[in-house]
């Protein structure tokens, strides 16, 4: 399980989080809710090792992540989907996937990842051999989805998986998230689209200004006045 | 025509060679956002060291690729360990200045080193076939020439065949398209960066031995050969070999063009002249991604 205690971290000068706790228990989904420059991104880079945290500790299962390298924490089982995917485009579908399982543990594991990932997104099979910068942006979202699953992961981090992609395939993505997390693989995700988020979560925290101000089961959080003002707009503010 | 015709011929074996030259620069900038000035002195480096595996241990020159390439990658190891390891750790722009630095620094200690070891006197490779020609109609083809283009070209083949089915391959790939997803996706980017440092240099230390047998070295020729190697990394662009070297080809012959249409002295404009229009027209180059 993720276990984060007392999390600083900064840009240069400007605090971004500011002891901020959280955790996200083995085969839980938890979504992480709040405005722009609340520091969600943050919160995640800094569990992907990308970003070096002022103060605190990000416990993995009892290691401290905060002192390994990237793709050391990707070799310990914690994945980052960053925003806006970050593929590589110049590069076929079956490349970037194989990429996905470059450490030695996702290696042994191949044969079966590949299998997975094309049981999840069928489409992807088809593409295999298209350079990933020809597909549309929900299916770059699935390689992205996937190349992150080739890695073998125990916790999948999403950073805004949903960002400008048709609704019909973030509907996909969100049901390809409910089976990957059905095969025993944690969940902790950025989201803006609220209802969605918390429909599939389990457990949700709310980040504003580096803080973490609320916290809950998801279904309490949904009904919370606060986040329904903030996050869901002022018609949804009575259920 | 036909004194045109073989001077273009020329031209076109010596773009071979500047093909593979900038192979190595275009691999270390395009991977580690970092260039290399050196590039040209470690070109000479490998003249050297074929120079003297030939001189001193009696192999034949293009024999002498199999040990002038395995040093190389040593000491482009070292060198990255000891150097460029470092400038990699800023962010992009940050590298480029800092590896400018760091390059004119290398460079002009080991030009002065080859000086102080080697003289200052322009060496080249005497073999016994060295002066063996192919006639093909009118036009002469001289033989080592002619092998180095081959070489160079199997060279490149070689690197592009790595750099697609080696599992580093697509890593040093992936790297040079985003590093931090590299990272994301479990990949030791350093180490990505280390292996496109070896490989650049042990490509310097090869086109370095293709430049003894066919033409000569001299501790000064380094400023040359890198310029060179720019001017088709701009022409080519990044991110293919086969590119690239189809970028030192078209500078080759560019510059015998030019030099049968306004003499001899304007060899050398061409090319720069090439490198303001293409930066201007096209920066992305001919085949760059």
């Amino acid at each position: 399980m993720l276990d984060i205690r007392g999390l600083d971290a900064a840009y240069g000068d400007v605090r971004v989080l500011s002891g901020v706790s959280l955790s996200v228990g083995a085969g839980e989904i938890v979504a992480l809710l709040g405005p722009n420059g609340a520091g969600k991104t943050t919160l995640m880079s800094a569990i992907a090792g990308l970003l070096r945290p002022g103060a605190g500790t990000i416990r993995w299962n009892g290691e401290d992540l905060t002192a390994l390298r990237p793709h050391v924490v990707v070799e310990r089982g914690v994945v980052l989907v960053p925003e806006g995917r970050r593929l590589f485009g110049g590069m076929t579908v079956q490349e970037n996937l194989e990429l996905g399982a470059f450490t030695e543990r996702a290696r042994r594991r191949r044969a079966e990842s590949f299998a997975r990932v094309y049981a999840l997104f069928p489409d992807l099979r088809e593409r295999r051999r298209q350079l990933v910068r020809a597909l549309s942006g929900g299916q770059q979202q699935m390689v992205a989805v996937g190349r992150a699953l080739m890695t073998s992961p125990a916790l999948l981090m999403l950073d805004e998986p949903s960002l400008g992609i048709a609704p019909r395939l973030v509907a996909a993505i969100f049901a390809a998230l409910a089976e990957i997390n059905r095969g025993g693989v944690g969940i902790f995700l950025v989201e803006q689209n609220v209802q969605a988020a918390l429909t599939l979560a389990h457990r949700a925290y709310v980040l504003e200004s580096g803080r973490v101000v609320s916290h809950g089961a998801a279904a309490d959080v949904l009904r919370d006045p606060h986040v329904r003002r903030a996050y869901l707009g002022p018609l949804a503010v009575r259920p | 025509m036909s004194i045109l015709a073989q001077q273009l011929l020329l031209g076109l074996l010596i773009g071979g060679l500047y093909g593979l030259a900038a192979a190595g620069l275009s691999l270390v900038f395009g991977v580690m956002k970092v260039l290399d000035v050196a590039h040209g002195e470690l070109i000479m480096l490998g003249g050297y060291g074929a120079f003297f595996a030939v001189g001193l241990l009696g192999l034949d020159p293009f024999a002498s690729l199999a040990l002038v390439i395995p040093g190389a990658l040593l000491l482009g190891v070292v060198l990255y360990l000891g150097l460029f390891g470092f400038v990699v750790r800023a962010d992009e722009e940050t590298r480029v200045k800092n590896s400018l630095l760091i390059g004119f620094g290398l460079a002009l200690a080991l030009h002065a080193l080859a000086v102080r070891l080697w003289t200052a006197d322009e060496r080249s490779i005497v073999t016994p076939y060295g002066g063996a020609v192919l006639t093909l109609g009118e036009l002469t083809i001289p033989l080592v020439r002619l092998l180095s283009l081959l070489l160079a070209l199997l060279l490149i083949g070689g690197l592009h065949l790595l750099l697609a089915r080696w599992r580093w391959g697509k890593a040093i790939r992936a790297t040079a398209e985003d590093w931090q997803a590299a990272l994301l996706t479990g990949i030791d980017v350093r180490r990505a960066y280390l292996l496109a440092f070896a490989l650049g240099t042990a490509l310097a230390g090869a086109a370095g031995t293709l430049v003894s047998v066919g033409y000569s070295v001299s501790p000064s020729i380094g400023l040359e050969w890198t310029l060179k190697a720019l001017i088709v990394v701009v022409l080519a662009g990044l991110g293919s070999m086969l590119g690239t070297f189809v970028g030192g080809l078209v500078l080759g012959v560019a510059e015998a063009a030019s030099a049968a249409a306004f003499g001899g002295p304007y060899r050398e404009v061409v090319g720069l002249v090439i490198f303001v229009v293409v930066l201007v027209a096209r920066p992305r180059g001919l085949f760059g991604k």
